[in-house]
């Protein structure tokens, strides 16, 4: 049984249909990367699959649960929508990290703001902070957790946000252009924590407009167009061997203009 | 004719408890106008058009009339149209009329720069609590706020200045501040007559008073700088 199903996703803007449509699966511990021309769509998606935006038509299933069927109106309540999110996680565009608190106290917000409406805060404390200095460590920061966020590089930034996603649990990780805001010379080491956790089999969906990284860290990847899935399926055999016109269009611009 | 020297403590006795009132009044109205403005605050940025519509109505009003009127609004609109004195006589009336006038028209003032406060936090933070499971109002506490706080404390910083010279206002209901206690040396007050120089003295209080002030907001703003 897949993690994910995504079933035809459809979500307007106005009068300006934004998705027309979108069918996936995603398989346990599989990382799937969606690249696309600007304005295709990618981002609205992964929203939809935060629950950002609530989709006009479809239904998201996660481990065949129904968090999501517009044909249903019991799964759009309000009031559920807050657990349904925590089965995904996402990482921003502009990292958004708290910039008041350091990148400890960042990662440890939310699974604080959570333990403490259960009360028992006090009891996984030591567990909680053992684990984020697990994650700090496998992200290369152990020894910048008490920083700012403005006293780290957009590299160092975009790999705290990513811990800070991590230790929610999420069953599928989503990145939305995880290094377009960075500096060349900074996006290798925010790929590389990525690919780790992709050997590390987690289950990820990858926006992202490095073509080379969309390649080789996914086992699945989707070309996106003008709102819909324009071609779909092996890395390599989409990026070499293209059938639809559109992809092979937008992949010869990428490489050219590389 | 007694020489300044001589008035000189009387005259400070004196304006020292025209001062403490002048101290009360500016901080009712703080007290009061920071929660009040909040909720003005959000009341503008309701996605209800009503709320929204009927609260921009109202600010509009109290900022655009001058709080002069307010004040004499709210002392004698009840008492000398509705025949129906509410305030109570005397200091303490006069008092809790002027702490009324004061709330409303700075919360106002104050829930404008709270709204460009809450607006320039950029949207990406309440996303980045949403996403990992916070509550709305987890969100506003622990995420927003602060950063909110470090926008508004200079723009809150001026308004709190003005406010300190702005309580001379209430003295138009004869509230007895500290310019009204100078003002009283002229026609005669505590056995001193036709003496201007206490009036032109309260100038030291405010001056002090806001010195401080000043030093104390500055210092929070450097409180706040160990963020961006
Ligand atoms: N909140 C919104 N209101 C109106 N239109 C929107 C909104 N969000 C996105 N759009 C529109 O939807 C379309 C798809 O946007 P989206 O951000 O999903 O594209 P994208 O594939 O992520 O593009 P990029 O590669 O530039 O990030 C765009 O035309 C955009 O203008
Ligand atoms: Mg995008």
């Amino acid at each position: 049984m897949p993690v994910l199903e995504v079933r035809n996703i459809r979500k307007s803007f106005g009068n300006v249909e934004v998705l027309k449509g979108i069918d996936f699966t995603l398989e346990k511990g599989g990382a799937l990367s969606i690249i696309g021309s600007s304005g295709s769509g990618k981002t609205t998606l992964l929203r939809c699959l935060n629950f950002l935006e609530r989709p006009d038509e479809g239904s998201i299933k996660v481990n065949g649960e129904v968090l999501l069927d517009c044909s249903d109106p019991s799964t759009l309540r309000e009031s559920q929508i807050r657990q349904k999110r925590l089965h995904f996680g996402l990482v921003f565009q502009s990292f958004n990290l708290f910039p008041q608190y350091t990148a400890l106290k960042n990662v440890l917000l939310a699974p604080k703001l959570i333990a403490k409406e259960n009360h028992d805060w006090e009891k996984i404390r030591h567990d909680v902070y053992d684990e984020a200095y697990d994650i700090f460590r496998n992200i290369g920061l152990y020894d910048r957790m008490d920083n700012y966020p403005h006293q780290l590089s957009g590299g160092q930034q975009q790999r705290v946000a990513i811990a800070r996603a991590l230790i929610m649990h999420p069953d599928i990780l989503c990145f939305d252009e995880p290094t377009s805001a960075l500096d060349p010379e900074l996006t290798g080491e925010v790929l590389k924590v990525i690919n780790k956790l992709s050997e590390q089999k987690t289950t990820m969906i990858i926006v992202t407009h490095e073509m080379e990284f969309a390649r080789d860290v996914a086992d699945h990847v989707i070309f996106m167009d003008g709102g819909i899935i324009c071609e779909q399926g092996d890395p390599q055999e989409v990026f070499n061997n293209p059938k639809e016109e559109r992809t092979k269009q937008f992949l010869t611009r990428y490489s050219r203009s590389q | 004719m007694s020489t300044i020297l001589e008035q000189l403590p009387i005259v400070v006795n004196a304006l020292n408890e025209g001062f403490i009132q002048t101290l009360k009044l500016f901080a009712v109205t703080l007290l009061g106008a920071f929660p009040l403005g909040l909720i003005i605050a959000f009341g503008s940025l309701s996605k209800f058009k009503v709320i929204s519509i009927t609260t921009s109505f109202i600010i509009w009003i109290i900022r655009g009339t001058p709080l002069m009127i307010q004040l004499l609004i709210v002392y004698y609109f009840p008492g000398l149209v509705l025949h129906s004195p509410i305030w109570g006589g005397g200091e303490s009336g006069r008092f809790l009329a002027a702490s009324i006038a004061f709330i409303v028209n700075y919360a106002c003032y104050f829930s404008e720069i709270y709204r460009g406060g809450i607006l320039s936090v950029p949207i990406g933070q309440s996303e980045a609590g949403l996403v990992l499971g916070m509550t709305k109002s987890q969100i506003f506490f622990n995420v927003t706020l602060l950063q909110m706080i470090k926008r508004i404390v200079p723009p809150i910083s001026n308004e709190i200045i003005t406010l300190v010279k702005d309580t001379a206002l209430a003295r138009i209901i004869a509230l007895q501040e500290v310019i009204w206690a100078g003002q009283a040396f002229m026609k005669g007050s505590h056995g001193i007559s036709g003496a201007i120089w206490p009036l032109f003295f309260t100038a030291f209080y405010y001056l002090i008073f806001n010195g401080i002030v000043t030093l104390l907001l500055g210092r929070l703003e450097r409180k706040l700088d160990y963020f961006r």
